[in-house]
């Protein structure tokens, strides 16, 4: 059977994929530009739009990082606005659960979901690190091997809240004078080891039940969590092979929690760059991954990976000759990335292999190793490159990241998104109102089961 | 002589405050939790070309005892996010200025910082904040981190824990408004030259210490429009005047008459010297209910109604107004030259209250010289006459 492609805008965020030196590139903060890339990815009928969140401004040798993007607005503020200027698309937010608090955070959520009539979703994320909770009450407070269980801990807490109301307690009913039908609604109790708490939410149960949940964690323990109770997972899986892995390893994992394979979605992130040509999709392409690795961003980069202070190192030069120093990592902070170089020494001794036999620079390696576009070519062989994704199971879609901000989602709205509807794999118009009925989930139903969506 | 315009703002919160507001004719009890009647209720009050609008917000449920749940079934229970109603309406409206309610108690500075920003960048800076202490033990409960006993009714106002809560609020207010101005207003620079998108020695950390956090920053949301969103906060005995002293722009009093009313605002202004600020504008605004009709009898009438539905006669921690709009204008001029600049008019009923403020009540202020005949700027600051402040962090 066919299957149907869900497509997510993410908007341009704070990270080196987004181009802000280009003439084109508009507010990363402004209302306006949210307004405008909301609307253009609602014009493409997608399911969602995405927003990261960070909590510190990130810092490399003790600096604040100022390469990249600086600065975004506050999550939940934003799409609730985005409301007001939209009618159907979802509206997906990165919350984080180890700087919140299960009653507030599911507070905002259900209040996002009544305001939009349906449309929230919350991106599970979970940090522990000390640097980030300079700026808050608890600080830095957790260790690392809690953060799964203090962040499963704290969604499971914030379900709770979101079906504490029933959905049948406010019946207003003005002639009789009953407000309600139950003199203690939204009553709860919840004790852990991170989270005793009880009383009565204060907020009716909303369209959706509960906001679509989305988590993003890569880790065995991550996919786990993915696999327990998330209903869409982001990955960073965007080639054909190691979609297909990723995609056959989490739906794997679903029957053990005793669930169906249609009850997480999983949908990489992917970058695309489209020309009329092959050949100028490649030019743009490259030209693009320069205006993202500037001389001082490769650097950085390299900086990231060395965990030294290598700013007299020349980018058009070789690779440096010294190894990366192995151990707790100091240069860079509050970036989730330098996690990802496991085995720093090994992978620097690759790049250097590759650099020499390629005849790379320093700024040329890091171009390649740090990322191609996932979608290069025209709109025709990208169309099919990401239906073909979709239908060998690599994905069930993607979210897209554009890299300018307001309008780099517009050529593949505009292009991409009509190959993809005469194909008939994707939506001309959306169906339903609520983000679930989007993404073809199953309603939630009070009890904690799970219901087909008609 | 020339009259000193005041200022108005409506107060929103469900469907009106008297207990029975509900089951009105015109309410519309079953869409409490929908944008489009907030929406349609934004609209109304920037029809009357107010200033602003407040938005009640708590960590629980309501109850008809402020400090004590209950389990009752004939009143409006159950709201939204106040912050995020007020994002939602915004971008609907253009001259309105958005004061939601926020907790300050169990809540992270450094979150509402940020979203109060945000909706200064929604609304092109008509932001502000209320912010509210909870002292209840069932809140405190629904966050675990802090017990807190009954509150105390005789000490309810100057009890040790009150008066711990509201400095702690003052530190909050503190570490909203160092974040605010973490950045400077001309941080950004996007310079393609040096690669870089911000000038770094234009962001700064601002080192809060405090006895219930402390917190770093900078923000991660830019300074916002008005460089300081305005802070306002209600206050009904001297803890809560000291906080509006020390830290607000904007603090609601609840006077009975006029002369009560040259006592409150003369108790803030005490306040407001002891904390240096007596050469700053801290506007002293009088809450009152308005219970309003074109005849003062069918003002009387309904309220007797109202009150027969909910089965007691309605009682409010402000003087409660029935009459007509004409006679509440005598009132609000009168309240004035005690020293008011302006006042928070909280709607009996919704939307009918509201709109006698909005249709009969301003006509008649705007006839006696007393209220703006067109939106006069652009800001929320820029309606209460406030200019737009230096940021504390930028070099002279």
């Amino acid at each position: 059977m066919t299957k149907q492609i869900h497509l997510a805008a993410h908007f341009p965020g704070v990270n080196n994929t987004t181009v802000w030196s280009d003439p084109a590139s508009g507010s990363h903060v402004e209302f306006e530009s949210f307004r405008e890339f909301a609307q253009i990815a609602e014009r493409g009928k997608l399911d969602f739009l995405f927003l990261a969140e960070g909590l510190r401004l990130r810092e490399q040798n003790d600096r604040i990082y100022d390469l990249d993007v600086v600065g975004r607005p506050d999550t939940f503020t934003v799409l609730a606005a985005l409301a007001a200027v939209t009618e159907r698309i979802g509206l997906t937010g990165t919350i984080n659960s180890t700087f919140n608090e299960p009653y507030e955070v599911a507070r905002q959520f259900a209040s996002l979901d009544h305001l939009s009539d349906g449309r929230a979703a919350w991106n599970v994320v979970t940090s522990w690190d000390a640097f980030t909770g300079e700026n808050f009450r608890r600080g830095g407070f957790l260790a690392q091997a809690d953060r799964y269980d203090r962040a499963k801990s704290f969604l499971q807490t914030a379900l709770e809240l979101f079906d504490s109301w029933r959905g049948d307690e406010v019946l207003a009913d003005a002639d009789s004078g009953t407000f309600l039908t139950d003199p203690h609604p939204g009553a709860f109790s919840h004790r852990d080891r991170f989270f005793d708490i009880s009383g009565q939410f204060d907020v009716p149960r909303s369209p959706q039940g509960r906001p679509v949940v989305f988590q993003a964690g890569d880790s065995d323990e991550g996919r786990d969590f993915a696999a327990a109770s998330a209903d869409v997972i982001f990955s960073r899986h965007s080639t054909l092979e190691a979609g297909q892995a990723f995609y056959a390893d989490v739906k794997g994992r679903l029957p053990r929690f005793g669930r169906t394979h249609d009850e997480l979605l999983i949908m990489p992130a992917a970058t695309f760059v489209l020309g009329d040509t092959e050949a100028e999709a490649r030019d743009l392409a490259h030209e693009v991954r320069m205006a993202q690795v500037s001389p001082a961003t490769a650097i950085a980069f390299l900086e990231q990976l060395w965990n030294r202070d290598l700013s007299d190192h020349d980018p058009d030069g070789p690779l440096p000759s010294v190894d990366p120093l192995v151990g707790e990592h100091t240069i860079a902070k509050g970036r989730a990335s330098v996690r990802m170089h496991r085995d720093p020494v090994a992978t620097a001794h690759e790049w250097r292999a590759k650099a020499e036999a390629e005849g790379l620079t320093t700024r040329e390696l890091i171009v390649e190793v740090t990322g191609r576009q996932s979608f290069i070519g025209t709109p025709a062989t990208v169309a099919a490159t990401i239906d073909e994704h979709v239908q060998s199971d690599a994905s069930d879609g993607f979210v897209l990241a554009p890299h300018i901000t307001p309008g780099g989602l517009g050529p593949f709205v505009d292009q991409v998104v009509p190959l993809l509807q005469e194909r008939g794999v994707f939506r001309t118009d959306y169906a339903g109102t609520t983000l679930r009925e989007h993404l073809g989930l199953p309603l939630r139903r009070t009890d904690g089961e799970s219901a087909v969506a008609s | 002589m020339t009259q000193t315009p005041l200022h108005l703002v409506a107060a929103l919160d469900g469907a009106g405050w008297h207990p029975a507001a509900w089951r009105e004719p015109d309410a519309r009890p079953r869409e409490l939790l929908r944008a489009g009647y907030w929406v349609d209720l934004a609209a109304e009050a920037e029809h009357g070309l107010l200033d602003a609008v407040t938005i009640e917000d708590a960590l629980n449920l309501q109850s008809e005892d402020p400090f004590t749940p209950d389990d009752r079934t004939d009143r409006v229970r159950g709201r939204l996010d106040a912050v995020l109603v007020a994002s939602r309406v915004a971008p609907t409206t253009r001259h309105l200025g958005f004061l939601p309610t926020a907790v300050v108690t169990h809540t992270e500075p450094f979150h509402l910082s940020k979203a109060i920003a945000t909706l200064d960048y929604v609304s092109t800076g008509r932001a502000g904040i209320r912010v509210q202490v909870a002292a209840r033990p069932d809140t405190a409960a629904h966050f675990g981190r802090r017990e807190l006993p009954p509150v105390d009714r005789a000490s309810a106002a100057t009890g040790p824990l009150v008066t711990e809560l509201f400095d702690e609020a003052a530190e909050y207010v503190e570490v909203l408004r160092r974040l605010w101005d973490s950045w400077e207003d001309d941080a950004e620079i996007r310079d393609a030259a040096t690669g870089r998108f911000v000038d770094v020695d234009k962001l700064h950390y601002v080192d809060f210490e405090g006895r219930a956090f402390s917190v770093r920053g900078p923000s991660i949301t830019p300074r916002p429009p008005q460089g300081q969103p305005v802070v306002a906060a209600l206050g009904h005995a001297q803890v809560p005047w000291r906080l509006i002293g020390r830290s607000a722009d904007l603090g609601f009093v609840t006077p009975t008459d006029a002369a009560d009313a040259a006592r409150l605002v003369t108790a803030v202004r005490e306040e407001q010297a002891a904390a240096g600020r007596a050469e700053e504008t801290v506007h002293v605004f009088g809450d009152l209910v308005v219970v309003l009709d074109d005849e003062e009898t069918t003002a009387r009438e309904r309220l007797a109604r109202l009150d027969e539905r909910a089965g007691t006669a309605f009682t409010s921690d402000a003087h409660v107004f029935t009459g007509t709009p004409v006679q509440l204008a005598d009132l609000l001029a009168d309240w004035q030259q005690a020293g008011l600049t302006g006042f928070r008019l909280r709607p009996a009923t919704l939307p009918h209250d509201l709109r006698q403020v909005t249709r009969a009540l301003v006509p008649e202020l705007q006839r006696r010289g007393l209220f703006r005949t067109g939106y006069e700027a652009d800001t929320l600051r820029g309606l209460l006459g406030l200019t737009r402040p230096a940021n504390r962090y930028a070099h002279a």
